[in-house]
């Protein structure tokens, strides 16, 4: 198992409550998971997802986590 | 027949003149920088009586176009020596179209200090003295404006900051609620005005739709595929009226990008207290008057705008927008809502702008007179010092960069003199390139790469490289200025780059506005044109290619947490202009 940490952020956020505002979630997930599966396993709808981030860089679904990624999800957003 | 309204300010008198036929085609910014270059010398000192303050609604405003009550502001700015044109929302831009106005131009000054209101109807135009209002703060003055002259009239005026002649001094503009938080706020456009002894503008007018349309039919046709296209877009509609522009706290927090304590890391621990999401929970928890999805004109019907309660569920700010909450929160490393909630209650008040605000505060707070975190120390500056012109307040008042020379700051994140705004551009280097290219100084809106860096609109371009740049610079500053000029929100700009019949729909509206034929080729002529005017006022004001650049420090120091420096070329800065 490796040990990462999530965070779904505007209407993601339902999926999984943080600890406190912008707080990440830890969770333990088995080597090879993907951001794919891991989206999967914790029920996010995949088509409300339009950006990933990992340690703050744009990641495509396949990435394959590694121990102590930071994770960021984010449904379509803007303003300016 | 659409007009042009002339207010001398020497003479005290206002004439209404035919719109020059050179003039038919232009609106918002592209008027109003026509008509700053072909008027105001370059080399104008911008708050002598030979500069003149601008006011313009777009092609497509005061019609039924959807999201498309923007008012453009322009003059020589006293910020930053450039020409400028600011872009602001609220309900006056629709009430000029109606009444057939393309442009209102402020000129001359008067022979004695003092300072007046322009009132403006059907019936005609006419100055009065401010008497009392001269000296009030925007929330006071607004509301016994709306008693003077009816409940509902549009105001653009100034507070204390823009009578003192401040560079950092906005024009305010008023919203339905009259609320005086729409701002025209970048360049120092409200400091102008005080300079012409104007204390505002009402614009008594209940009409909003009225702006002439050649082609009815054709107009709603179009119009019915715009908004099509804006209810479409996951963007503006749904996570703009749900969480505001400040749901951008958190996706540049991640990136890295998020300038925290004057721009010396790009992570703010506390960002996400700060977030559209938050203020969404507040208003949720608090009731009473919050919300969020509120309209900042009527017929917007993206709604991206937002009331902020205070802890009794009355109002403590309208709106509190991405920039602003940024500007007066992670950058001066405040991570409390209601702090900053009152910071910008106080910029509007006092008539600054929030952006240039939050990056003076940040410098001071770098330069040791206050420590990052003070929200106390801030509002103090805002209510105390700059409220009342002193010594300290008047540096504050004069923006970051002045603010950083005074105090012998290194870090003082500015381009031609205008405090950036709400993205680093070591970790998001397409908004570098608008920065430092840009006809206006820093500014983000001007060419607003972050679409492609981190939204993923309009495609990809990675945000931590250089490559691609320039190209998504220079095209989004070209499409900027169309936009600009048309009155849309930029907002709508989501929807034109990514969903294919938007933009022509848009061309068929101008086209049914003007009774003339009018292409999508035509609308990006119009965007280089008024770039060109532009750089050309600016080159003769005394701007060569070395102003367009971002501060020494942004190319050595790093930048957490990606730890990266700004690496475009100077020779592929000086490329984005080779149109
Ligand atoms: S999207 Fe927001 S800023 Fe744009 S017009 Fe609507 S409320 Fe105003």
């Amino acid at each position: 198992m490796i040990r990462i940490s999530i965070r779904l952020f505007a209407t993601l956020q339902r999926y999984l409550r943080p600890p406190a505002p912008g707080e990440g979630t830890a969770l333990e997930v088995p080597e090879g998971t993907t951001v794919d599966g891991l989206l999967r396993t914790l029920g996010v709808p995949l088509e409300q997802v339009k950006i990933v981030m990992v340690n703050g860089i744009h990641a495509e679904m396949e990435y394959v986590l590694r121990e102590a990624d930071r994770v960021g999800v984010f449904p379509p957003v803007a303003g300016g | 027949m659409e007009k042009l309204l002339r207010v001398n300010m020497s003479d005290l008198e206002v004439r209404s003149e035919e719109l020059p036929d050179e003039y038919s085609l232009l609106g918002g910014r592209a008027m109003t920088s026509t008509i700053v270059a072909a008027e105001v010398p370059p080399t104008a000192h911008a708050l002598s009586e030979r500069n003149k303050l601008v006011f313009a609604p777009g092609i497509l405003t005061g019609t039924t176009a959807p999201s498309s009550g923007r008012l453009s502001v322009g003059a020589k700015s006293p910020l930053t020596g450039t020409i400028k044109e600011s872009n602001a929302g609220g309900i006056s831009a629709q009430k000029l179209a109606s009444l057939g106005i393309r442009a209102l131009v402020v000129e001359g000054q008067p022979a004695e200090k003092g300072f007046y209101v322009l009132v403006v109807s059907a019936e005609g135009a006419k100055l009065e003295p401010a008497g009392a209002l001269a000296g009030l703060g925007c929330y006071e003055l607004n509301t016994r404006l709306w008693e003077k002259y009816g409940t509902g009239a549009g105001i653009m005026c100034i507070g204390p900051a823009g009578e003192a002649g401040m560079p950092n001094a906005g024009v305010s503009t008023n919203d339905r609620e009259n609320h005086p938080g729409r701002y025209a706020g970048r360049g120092g456009l409200g400091a102008v005005m005080g300079s012409k002894g104007l204390k505002a503008i009402v614009l008594v007018c209940d009409k909003t739709f009225e702006a002439p349309v050649a082609d009815k039919e054709s107009f709603k046709e179009a119009q019915k595929l715009l908004s099509k296209a804006i209810l479409e877009h996951p963007v503006t509609a749904q996570a703009l009226p749900a969480f505001g522009t400040a749901v951008l706290i958190n996706i540049l927090n991640e990136a890295g990008g998020l300038p925290t304590n004057n721009f010396s890391s790009g992570r703010f621990d506390d960002a996400a207290k700060t977030g559209g999401e938050a203020m969404a929970e507040l208003c949720k928890t608090r009731g009473g008057k919050g919300k969020m999805g509120h309209g900042c004109h009527p017929g917007c019907i993206i709604r991206c705008s937002n009331i902020i309660p205070d802890e009794k569920g009355e109002v403590a700010c309208a709106p509190l927008e991405y920039e602003s909450s940024w500007a007066l929160g992670a950058n001066c490393g405040i991570g409390v809502l209601d702090t900053i909630a009152r910071l910008n209650y106080l910029c509007n008040d006092v008539g600054l702008d929030t952006i240039e605000t939050g990056v003076t505060i940040g410098v001071l707070m770098e330069a040791g007179l206050l420590p990052f975190g003070d929200g106390d120390g801030a509002i103090a500056l805002l209510d105390k010092e700059v409220r009342n012109a002193t010594p300290l307040g008047r540096i504050v008042g004069a923006g970051a960069e002045v603010t950083g020379r005074v105090f012998g700051v290194v870090r003082v994140p500015t381009v031609k003199g205008q405090g950036m705004p709400a993205y680093d551009p070591r970790a998001v280097k397409g908004i570098g390139v608008t920065y430092a290219t840009s006809t206006m100084g820093a500014d983000h809106t001007a060419g607003y790469s972050v679409t492609s860096n981190i939204l993923k609109v309009g495609g990809f371009v990675d945000p931590l490289k250089a490559e691609g740049q320039v190209d998504l610079a220079r095209n989004l500053q070209i499409a900027t200025a169309f936009v600009d000029a048309s009155g849309l929100c930029l907002f709508t700009a989501f929807p034109l780059l990514d969903i294919d019949y938007a933009l022509p729909a848009v061309a068929d509206m101008y086209a049914a506005r003007l009774g003339r034929p009018y292409t999508v080729a035509d609308a990006i002529e119009a965007g280089k044109e008024v770039l060109r005017k532009e750089r050309k006022f600016n080159e003769a004001a005394g701007f060569t290619k070395a102003h367009d650049r971002l501060p020494d420090f942004m190319k050595y120091e790093k930048l957490a947490p990606h730890d990266v420096v700004f690496d475009v070329t100077d020779e592929e800065l000086d490329s984005v202009y080779n149109f």
